[in-house]
């Protein structure tokens, strides 16, 4: 793994640079055609990618997967069976590359700090109420600020959908300026739950508000609701990043979190992400995936690539 | 590649303005070893493949190699007379005396003899043409099987489609189709006339015969009586002593203005009918609240689908002034995405251009475009060193009155211009001899329904461009022609009601 793949992000961390008005976001929410979009996202996921380019996208989702686990009986001794998994996924070959973060509750920073010690393995933790943010502005701000001094390098935001929803943006838009702000240097992604939020025009909207409220990711969703990412979904954030780029001169990353749990899938994503974004955007600083089993998935077609036959899912390990 | 060589390569700007390529998709081909295309083919005449009297085959080409994949029977006079013969013998004998549900059985077969060998068909039709294995794929081959189930459908329902009438069958059909989409032109022509009761004298063109050859052994298979299909090959020659036979009842043609007038002229007076399915320069009009990524998907589909030689093609882009700046970004970075190249490969969006004439007439025009003016931007994708390629293109700054704006190019090439109001947007995108199609794009309802009910084109597509269904009727305005394909409109033409 080279240096520039794995090092933690460059903190972004200036508000008054790149801050804009929420005035401007919603200037730019224009309207998205349902039918189209879904009609592009099929037909990019129609790519065939084969040998060398296979193998080299799979590898590619390995090393921008942020390996999670968000569960009430999450403890210690699970978290940090993980973090071995994230540093080296399959102990038989060492040419598959370690992934880009663990993500955890914040009481589960502090283990997972200590187990990623000495590598490049980002520490991301989820704040302010997940999943469902019903919580108050003071509190998420509080919470954030305890789990960056815990040790978190990310965090992952929820917005609040009830005030999105009822048309209060400028609520959303200055509550993830305050968590941007908590954050300190600590990188912030911003979920926006877009299965919450009915359609691809809000979607677009949610991600403007987002990224000109200081978001230096936007992500799809929490895993917790019933539609989780999709790829219409996520060529829509897509599109809304290049237009924000195309402004303000500022890249925003992306991440689909939930229900990516195949290799296939996941190849299809990074089809998605390379024909809107291009070569810029193929790095785990700026494209994450959110997911638990589809490692395992990657790391089987990645063994029978190299072997040519499929192995027993007894072969890999469960964590 | 391992994942050090992620960053050594260079990385491009976001949108990908440049030729530099990170990952590099490797070819995923289709396989051609299941396909057999006939080192000869024959003329299908009265259910058999038969020699031409003329004693002459022509070559046929893979546009993208240049290799030659088969010959072809030229088809003369007296091949055209005895074609006519053994449909007019079909339809008196045979067809138009067997129930109406005996004709549906037959084509029904057909359609599923297509579906049956839709792989082989994509395969050939790609090679033949040039087109992208997957437009073949997902468009040609199943939109021609999906028009013979439609018209399957309607075979023994006539007096249902025009109520309280006697619905008789014309004749003898002579119907002449273009080499764009091959099988898929067929489909649209033979399907209604069968099911009215028509017998059928077709004639593909001349540089892509082979799926309408394959068809006709379909046929064969399918057990249709002899005569009451067949499928003659040749030039414009053939096509000339078809259209002017004296015992052809009605004439079909898809293909250029200029052709299509010629044949107007040749039967007037005589008492056959008639339908032209002729040219077009389609304005595609985006106005500023539109979507606009979807709407550069759909401009990009409008005009570069099946290297734009397509004839309801968006080839004329009015973008309101207040959004061209991006739109025109958008376009900039979207055509460098294109991957043109092997038709066969899974992954190609932009195949080979059909023929060298065909090339040679698309690099005049824009020639001409750079000549009058208006600013060039090309792809600058690798192309490949043999066969007939042309980059996708389109130029800004088009006025209305320049040839590129004026003329059909049936190319990859769009000519972009600009408009303030709706208005002109309207009197810009009528103000052409051609009618075919048009595009709008607008988040706007009441916009969409007052632009289509003013635009003189026979479709018109809001938020989407180039849909094509069995049901739904296609055909011109003005020069693009008359008579209706498809849908229960496209049945008109080969009955005559009573």
């Amino acid at each position: 793994m080279s240096e520039s793949l794995t090092s933690h992000p460059q903190s972004s961390y200036a508000p008054a640079l790149y801050r804009r008005s929420l005035a401007e976001a919603l200037e730019m929410a224009h309207g998205v055609d349902a039918v189209a979009a879904e009609e592009r996202a099929a037909s990019l996921a129609k790519r065939s990618l084969k040998k060398d380019s296979k193998v080299w996208g799979l590898k590619l989702a390995v090393s921008m997967i942020d390996l999670t686990t968000l569960e009430g009986r999450d403890t210690r001794g699970k978290v940090v069976a993980l973090c071995n998994k994230a540093i080296r996924p399959d102990p038989s070959d060492p040419a598959v590359p370690h992934v880009a973060a663990v993500c955890v509750y914040p009481t589960m920073v502090p283990f997972v700090k200590t187990a990623l010690k000495g590598t490049n393995i980002n520490v991301a933790a989820v704040a302010t109420g997940f999943p469902s943010g019903q919580t108050f502005t003071s509190i998420k701000v509080q919470e954030t600020r305890e789990t960056v001094a815990a040790g978190a390098d990310e965090i992952d935001m929820v917005i609040d959908r009830g005030a999105f929803l009822s048309g209060n943006y400028q609520k959303v838009f200055e509550e993830i300026a305050e968590v941007k702000e908590a954050c300190g240097p600590a990188h912030l992604k911003v979920i926006l739950e877009t299965g919450e939020l009915a359609n691809y025009d809000q979607i677009r909207r949610a991600s403007l508000i987002a990224m000109y409220a200081g978001a230096d990711f936007i992500k799809t969703s929490t895993g917790k609701v019933g539609v989780n990412a999709t790829l219409p979904i996520t060529l829509v954030m897509l599109e809304a990043i290049r237009d924000f780029y195309h402004v303000t001169g500022k890249k925003i990353g992306m991440k689909p979190a939930g229900g990516i749990s195949n290799a296939k899938l996941a190849l299809a994503y990074l089809v998605l992400l390379y024909e809107t974004l291009g070569s810029e955007w193929m790095n785990p600083d700026m494209f994450r995936l959110g997911a638990s089993t589809l490692l395992n998935d990657i790391l089987m077609q990645l063994k029978k690539e190299r072997t040519g036959a499929y192995q027993s899912a007894d072969y890999f390990t469960m964590d | 590649m391992s994942t050090t060589e992620i960053e050594t390569r260079e990385r491009l700007q976001p949108g990908a303005a440049s030729s530099a390529v990170l990952w590099e998709y490797a070819p995923s081909l289709e396989a051609t070893d299941h396909v057999k295309v006939e080192s000869r083919y024959n003329l299908f005449i009265g259910g058999k493949f038969v020699e031409p009297h003329s004693k002459k085959w022509f070559p046929t080409l893979n546009p993208a190699t240049e290799d030659v994949l088969s010959e072809i029977a030229e088809a003369d006079a007296e091949d055209v007379n005895r074609a006519v013969r053994e449909a007019r013998q079909a339809y008196d004998k045979v067809w138009r005396k067997i129930s109406p549900s005996e004709r549906a059985k037959y084509i029904f077969r057909i359609a599923r003899l297509i579906q049956e060998k839709s792989r082989a068909l994509a395969v050939v039709e790609t090679m033949n043409g040039g087109k992208p294995i997957k437009e073949s794929r997902d468009i040609d081959i199943p939109l021609a099987a999906a028009h013979f189930f439609y018209y399957a459908g309607w075979a023994d329902k006539l007096e249902y489609a025009f109520p309280n009438r006697n619905v008789a069958p014309v004749g003898v059909a002579g119907q002449i189709i273009p080499w764009n989409f091959p099988l898929l032109m067929a489909a649209w022509k033979l399907a209604p006339a069968l099911a009215a009761g028509n017998t059928v004298v077709l004639k593909p063109a001349e540089t892509t015969p082979i799926t309408a050859l394959m068809l006709a052994q379909i046929i064969q298979e399918a057990e249709l009586p002899p005569g009451v299909v067949n499928i003659i090959t040749g030039a414009g020659a053939t096509g000339a002593a078809l259209v002017s036979h004296d015992d052809v009842d009605k004439v079909a043609f898809t293909g250029s203005t200029d052709v299509g007038k010629r044949i107007q002229r040749a039967i007037a007076g005589t008492k056959k009918k008639l339908t032209l399915e002729l040219g077009g320069k389609a304005p595609n009009i985006v106005f500023e609240d539109a979507p606009i990524d979807q709407a550069v998907e759909g401009i990009i589909n409008g005009i570069y689908f099946n290297q734009g030689h397509v004839c309801c093609a968006g080839s004329r882009l009015f973008v309101q002034e207040s959004v061209v700046e991006p739109v025109i970004r958008k376009l900039r970075e979207r055509i460098q995405t294109l991957r043109v190249g092997n038709p066969l490969d899974k992954n190609t969006d932009v195949g080979a251009i059909n023929s060298r004439a065909q090339l040679e007439k698309i690099q005049e025009l824009v020639d001409c475009g750079v000549e009058e003016g208006a600013e060039i931007f090309q792809s600058s994708c690798a192309l490949p060193a043999r066969g007939y390629w042309f980059a996708p293109t389109f130029f800004t700054g088009v006025s209305q009155s320049s040839r590129i704006a004026q003329e059909e190019i049936f190319g990859p090439v769009l000519s972009v211009l600009t408009f303030r109001t709706p208005e002109e947007a309207l009197e810009k995108a009528n103000n052409t001899p051609y009618g075919l199609s048009a595009g709008v794009w607008t988040e706007k309802g009441s916009r969409i329904l007052k632009m289509a009910s003013k635009l003189r084109a026979g479709v018109v597509w809001a938020n989407t461009y180039n849909k094509f269904d069995p049901t739904s009727p296609f055909g011109g305005f003005k020069e693009s022609g008359f008579g209706r394909e498809g849908g229960l409109h496209g049945l008109a033409p080969y009955v005559v009601l009573s």
